[in-house]
């Protein structure tokens, strides 16, 4: 089908016939018995997949299978933080490849996914977080990515808001920047990736929970869900959180656990914060969105969960982490709070590659970082899916390295508030 | 935020405590014994139910003592502890 495009003209046109006129964005289709190849999770990770399967390696026989609606998990629940300064080459490479896509992703998708490119700060509070952010600073330089450290003073005059006094508990004592990083609109990320599969030919297919693996001799041949049985010889699954639960089904162990991992928007101020403030230390993370609300992150629920929402000491918590940093925040009232399931890696990498099951493939344990990744990990996962072997970006992270023991330990060397 | 009912001090608030994951994993008793294979699904493989989950925790902030919990991790409920 022809897709109608997005554009100034589009806008002009359909705002003159009341927008009465406006093409659906995707197709719901019914499943057909049989693709070429199945994407379990309908996220921005999932979509992204057969998006890249469609346009990248010619694969349109090709099904997304969502549970709930699509963008309806974590796609929707984060803080849309977009950044790739990772400590290690492996991890670095990876995230870079996303970025580089998140620079070109609107006019790919011809859909506005606001990536706006604010920057992002994480602050050093002692002499060794000052050694590790030069360290990363500088092993992100040599692999092409943009980073700098600034100091206590460049970081006052960019963010006037911030408190730089020496005497507090945590003081700030410098950054690394990475001007490049921002934030960008989740939705937009689901629904641009679905509009742009779905006009390549990909079925999404919403309320289809998957209920089990179809196997023979050790190959898969389709799955079971809520709609009937599909048949296929390729399964991508990228799940997040219920990675662990579909690996069950075709028997296998994942070193994953799933944790709650709440985030909060306040309500709308004027603009206040114009980037992206991380801290490893007081543990928290804060950006303002385009409507004005400051959009809050910070650490996990201790325990595994998968009921999409955590405990009250650990918003406490995350609320401190900001009031340290920004104690002008401190009469600012929480609108919104909400829990995604995040699969945590031992090593905080993800997983993306093939399983000891054939034509089964498993894209998961992005833990609390996924979403910067999405249009890299669907490019990386498509390729892995179409060629039935890794890309060499994502061939480091293989189920196989808790075996060889090959781990990429960016666990609080990525400046990232694990 | 969970009440959780030390089996020594009785219930007290979620944030005493700490959390030590997956319940009921021994060490092997002769590692060099092991294969790769075998030695990663201790050390990293882990059940991750959705539902009933035995799981350790520590009364950290409290008696210290380590104990064992069953929990529903979708309603957080707490069913056994011993």
């Amino acid at each position: 089908m022809t897709r109608q495009k997005y554009s100034i003209f589009s806008l002009l046109r359909n705002a003159v016939s009341r927008n009465e006129n406006w093409q659906q964005a995707w197709r719901s289709p019914a499943p057909r018995k049989k693709y070429d190849a199945l994407i379990v999770g309908g996220g921005g990770h999932g979509l992204a997949t057969a998006y890249y399967l469609a346009k990248e390696h010619g694969m349109r026989n090709v099904a997304v299978l969502e549970k709930g609606w699509i963008g309806g998990g974590n796609t929707g629940r984060n803080t849309t933080i977009v950044r790739s300064n990772y400590l290690w080459t492996e991890a670095a490479l990876l995230y870079e490849k996303s970025l580089k896509l998140w620079e070109g992703l609107s006019r790919d998708l011809n859909y506005n996914v606001m990536f706006s490119q604010r920057g992002v700060y994480n602050l050093g509070h002692s002499l060794q977080d000052m050694r590790d952010i030069e360290r990363r600073v500088g092993a992100n330089r040599l692999d092409g990515i943009d980073a700098e450290v600034v100091t206590p003073e460049q970081i006052k005059a960019a963010i006037p808001m911030i408190n730089t006094s020496p005497r507090v508990r945590y003081p700030i004592l410098g950054a690394s920047l990475q001007r490049r990083g921002g934030v960008a609109r989740h939705d937009a990320v689901a629904w641009g990736f679905a509009r742009a599969a779905d006009a390549l030919g990909v079925d999404i297919i919403q309320q289809c929970e998957v209920t089990g693996i179809y196997r023979d001799h050790g190959r898969v041949t389709g799955v079971e869900t809520r709609r009937g049985r599909i048949e296929a010889d390729r399964v991508g699954v990228v799940v997040a959180g219920h990675a662990s639960v579909l690996a069950g089904m075709a028997g296998l162990r994942l070193p994953l656990e799933s944790h709650p991992l709440q985030a909060y928007v306040s309500e709308p101020l004027k603009p206040v914060l114009d980037t992206v403030v991380m801290s490893g230390a007081v543990h928290g993370y804060i950006s303002q969105s385009d409507k004005g609300e400051l959009v809050i992150g910070a650490g996990i629920d201790a325990y595994n969960g998968y009921g999409q929402r955590g405990s009250f000491h650990t918003i406490e918590h995350a609320m401190q982490a900001i009031i340290e940093l920004f104690p002008a925040f401190s009469r600012v009232r929480m609108l919104r709070q909400w829990g995604g399931i995040v699969d945590v890696s031992p090593d905080a990498c993800p997983i993306i590659g093939k399983t000891p099951v054939q034509g089964l493939y498993f894209n998961c344990g992005w833990g609390t970082g996924g979403f910067k990744a999405t249009p890299g990990s669907g490019w990386a996962f498509a390729h892995t899916i179409a060629r039935d072997e890794p890309h060499d970006l994502n061939a480091p992270f293989s189920l196989e390295r808790f075996t060889t023991g090959a781990l990429i330990d960016e666990h609080g060397a990525a400046a990232v508030a694990h | 935020m969970l009440l959780i009912n030390c089996p020594w001090c009785g219930p007290r608030d979620e944030s005493e405590f700490g959390y030590g994951g997956e319940a009921d994993i021994a060490r092997p008793a002769n590692p060099d014994a092991l294969t790769d294979e075998e030695w990663a699904d201790y050390l990293f493989m882990r059940k991750n139910p959705r539902g009933l989950h035995r799981e350790q925790w520590v009364h950290e902030h409290g008696c210290r003592r380590w104990f064992v919990l069953e929990r529903d991790t979708v309603t957080y409920e707490i069913t056994d502890a011993t």
